[in-house]
């Protein structure tokens, strides 16, 4: 088959400016929500849920995370701990507290995100080891139940 | 000044758009690919000074706290709700119109905050089970979807460790 080539004719161009537009919005609308404070919500843990769970109007004071495990062990920051190792973990965290935020550890609140599995009796021994060391305010956190 | 700028027989300039839509779908990929829907998380708030069984003097307008004991089956399943001494089987909707009830219909902010609620759970008990029990002291959402708040101050009961 022949094709005639047409000379002097102008050269089909493709429209890239809406595309580019709406793959701009994407990557925006992407980077807006993403999330990279994960590690502080660890993928293991599945919090309990409660319908009462509102997320907190203010941002909560030098927060320090537990993260109970249904197996009994505790996430501190990026390691893995058991609640026999815990005292040791807590007390190096209060004296960092101390030492460079001017914050007693009477301040700081110990966020602990138990799964919901995890056995009561540890969550327990969890706040009285921070008790012990000297925390006093603790936030039991919980999931949000859609309704 | 003149600037001389037009070429009689110059060529179009083409801006080179490959690289550009190379990259800019790479990050789109990116960030699609690190997109994650997290569901929002609150807290309940728990205060608990080191004295944790409160030996000292109460103080004068602080009521004695509200007693909530949940019992647990061994393989950590709730078995029984009491209020007091009375048992409310295993319903936490009558566990929230006994704290109600107690309250009264419309209990000031002075009631409330004089109100203590004394968790003591068993030792294996499942702990969103503790939550549970939380949420139908601390509070409820109407038919409008407004938060009504009852009892805030929460504490633990000291571990009831087995053996």
């Amino acid at each position: 088959m022949r094709y005639a080539i047409q000379r002097g004719a102008p050269l089909a161009k493709a429209e890239m400016t809406p595309m580019i537009d709406m793959t701009f919005q994407l990557i925006a609308f992407f980077m807006v929500v993403v999330n990279f404070s994960e590690a502080d919500q660890n993928e293991r843990i599945k919090l309990p849920l409660s319908e009462l769970a509102k997320p907190p109007e203010t941002a909560l004071e030098t927060p320090i995370t537990l993260q109970l495990t249904d197996e009994g062990t505790v996430l501190f920051g990026a390691q893995e701990v058991t609640v026999a190792q815990l005292p040791a973990e807590l007390l190096r965290e209060k004296q960092v507290l101390e030492a460079t935020g001017r914050k007693t550890a009477r301040e700081a609140t110990i966020v602990i995100r138990a799964d919901r599995a995890a056995m009561t009796g540890e969550v327990q021994e969890v706040i009285e080891i921070c008790q012990k060391t000297g925390f006093e305010k603790f936030a039991l956190r919980a999931k949000q139940e859609s309704t | 000044m003149r600037v001389r700028n037009v070429q009689s027989r110059g060529q179009e300039i083409e801006l080179q758009m490959t690289p550009m839509i190379d990259i800019v779908f790479q990050l789109l990929i990116f960030f699609i690919m690190t997109f994650k829907i997290a569901s929002p998380e609150g807290d309940f708030n728990i205060k608990m000074p080191l004295a944790a069984p409160s030996q000292g003097i109460p103080e004068p307008d602080q009521l004695p706290p509200i007693k909530v004991r949940l019992t647990a089956r061994s393989s950590g399943a709730l078995n029984q709700i009491k209020f007091g001494n009375r048992g409310l089987g295993r319903d936490f909707g009558r566990l929230r119109r006994a704290v109600i009830d107690m309250l009264g219909d419309e209990p000031g902010p002075s009631v409330l905050e004089n109100t203590e609620v004394e968790l003591d759970c068993d030792y294996q008990l499942r702990y969103e089970y503790v939550i549970e029990a939380i949420t139908a002291v601390s509070g409820y959402v109407d038919e409008e979807g407004r938060i009504i708040k009852l009892v805030e101050k929460i504490k633990f009961a000291p571990p009831r460790r087995p053996g």
